[in-house]
């Protein structure tokens, strides 16, 4: 005879291990996995702070993003410890995991015994349909669109690289989208610049840039800087911005860039492309090299070719403008492996995709140094600076 | 002979070729042995004192001679050497002057 939907539980849960919360909460920070099984909209209530969400009903098709190492211990739960029992023993039996356990009386004994529930912010209906994909894969998931929701990503330039990175920004959900640049759309730069359109000609870019944004996604807030950035204005316009996008296409900001962003302690996405090729690379302060670590002073003006008129694939800038778009994602929502000390070289001709490391210099002249030591009269200097402008201008 | 990988800027100094072989047993002698064969690259790799130049980095495969043996790091014969100056394109181009001085703008 069947067994009762009773009779099944008691068997399965004699088939695991239960796990009492208290032994939970000890083992939190020690290298367990807590996935939590619950369906989506059941996570309202506070979930077990640091837990991953694997809803029972994917629990199969997703738990290898969530747990990939079958050898990591792991803890389920749910709202009572029944449907997380169920999933122990599919782990255990089906799937090869090796030390799977099910959290007995669920989160409801959990939050009963008085420990620690983080409370995500719902999403609204509307913010589920249109982030739905993002909340389907475990590493984004309702947390980390909640953190892209927060975020504020300051683009340097609506132009090649500015581009396609504010658009997929957009409509990744980033909430605060600042854009400075003081120049007018004009009909040369459409080959490549596709946040702008014919119609727009003539206009100023930030007006331009926000009108293609709130296309996209009318909730993220734009902020217009349709200004020229220099020493005397960095610091206001970069200050509680979380990630910076560098898509500056003169050696004096980027240097500019890179000290007041040191300063400030910013994380920097930096893109540069000329003809087929592209490089890349993410500068956070203290933690990895910044741009005079890699750059220790800019080329003179004959071999700095972005100071005359030279071309570019009109693709380019988009390849690397996503990729940059990518770093910031990973930046916000904390996931994979920023490229922070690696300088990504792409041949658009070869179709190749080299990487050279990027170490921290000792003596950088910026980085070296505490934030507070970096003067306002240091920002952006290099030697031989008004040889190098005046050369080039 | 070393593979040398030539950026962009210095194209033109090599007959526009992207790639190029070069002898020596260390990276000085290589690019010494580049820029012999491809004068117009002297002054951009070297100063006149034979340094390499500060603006210029140069890769053994993936890591920088800098924190190897600068231009004695010896180099095996199917090693690849990158050189990789500085690149600043954003994508519009242009030239004005202003705040800290004179800049010159290609975005």
């Amino acid at each position: 005879m069947s067994p009762s939907g009773p009779e099944l539980l008691r068997t399965i849960k004699s088939q695991i291990e239960e796990v009492d919360p208290a032994e939970v909460a000890e083992l939190i920070d020690e290298g367990v996995a807590v996935v939590d099984v619950r369906e989506a909209e059941e996570l309202a209530s506070g979930h077990i702070p640091g837990a991953k969400h694997v809803p029972r009903s994917y629990l199969e098709s997703r738990i290898e993003g969530a747990v990939p190492d079958r050898s990591t211990p792991v803890i389920l739960y749910c709202a009572s410890g029944n449907r997380s029992a169920y999933a122990a023993r599919t782990l255990l039996q089906d799937m090869g995991y090796e030390n799977v356990r099910s959290m007995k009386g669920g989160i409801t004994l959990w939050k009963d015994r008085g420990y620690d529930v983080q409370v995500a912010r719902a999403l609204s209906p509307e913010q589920r349909e249109r982030y739905s994909r993002h909340l389907l894969i475990p590493e984004i998931g309702a947390e980390g669109q909640q953190k892209l929701l927060d975020a504020k990503v300051l683009l340097l330039g609506a132009g090649g690289l500015g581009s396609p990175t504010a658009l997929y920004l957009a409509a990744a959900g980033v909430g605060t989208l600042g854009i400075v640049d003081d120049d007018d759309v004009d009909l040369s730069n459409l080959q490549r610049q596709v946040i702008h359109s014919t119609q727009r000609i003539g206009t100023p870019k930030v007006d331009s840039a926000e009108e293609s944004i709130h296309a996209i996604n009318p909730d993220v807030k734009v902020v217009k800087y349709p200004v020229r950035i220099d020493a005397s204005n960095i610091l206001g316009i970069i200050e509680g911005y979380d990630v910076i996008v560098d898509g500056a296409d003169n050696f004096p900001t980027r240097y500019l860039l890179n000290d007041a962003s040191v300063r400030l302690r910013i994380p920097v996405v930096s893109a540069s492309i000329l003809g087929f090729d592209g490089q890349l690379s993410v500068f956070k302060p203290y933690e990895g090299p910044c741009y005079r670590c890699l750059f220790r002073e800019p080329p003179p003006a004959e071999l700095a070719p972005s100071c005359g008129a030279n071309g570019v694939l009109g693709v380019l800038p988009g390849t690397m403008g996503l990729l940059q778009a990518t770093e910031v994602i990973k930046l916000i929502v904390g996931v994979g492996e920023p490229a922070i000390g690696r300088l990504l070289l792409y041949d658009a001709l070869g179709a190749t995709l080299t990487e050279v490391k990027v170490h921290r210099d000792p003596d950088c002249p910026i980085c070296s140094r505490e934030p507070a030591d970096i003067s306002d009269e240091e920002l952006g200097v290099f030697p031989d600076y008004e040889a190098f402008c005046a050369a080039s201008g | 002979m070393a593979t040398i990988k030539i950026p962009p800027v210095l194209r033109p100094s090599v007959g526009g070729e992207k790639l190029l072989n070069a002898n020596g047993s260390n990276v000085g002698e290589v690019l010494r042995d580049l820029a012999s064969a491809h004068p117009a690259t002297q002054s951009q790799l070297f100063s006149a004192e034979g340094e390499l130049n500060r603006y210029v980095n140069v890769y053994l495969n993936d890591e920088d001679v800098r924190v190897l043996g600068g231009l004695d790091t010896a180099v095996a014969p199917d090693d690849v050497l990158v050189i990789l100056p500085a690149m600043a394109g954003g994508a519009r181009q242009r030239v004005w002057r202003h705040g800290l001085g004179a800049h010159s703008a290609a975005r």
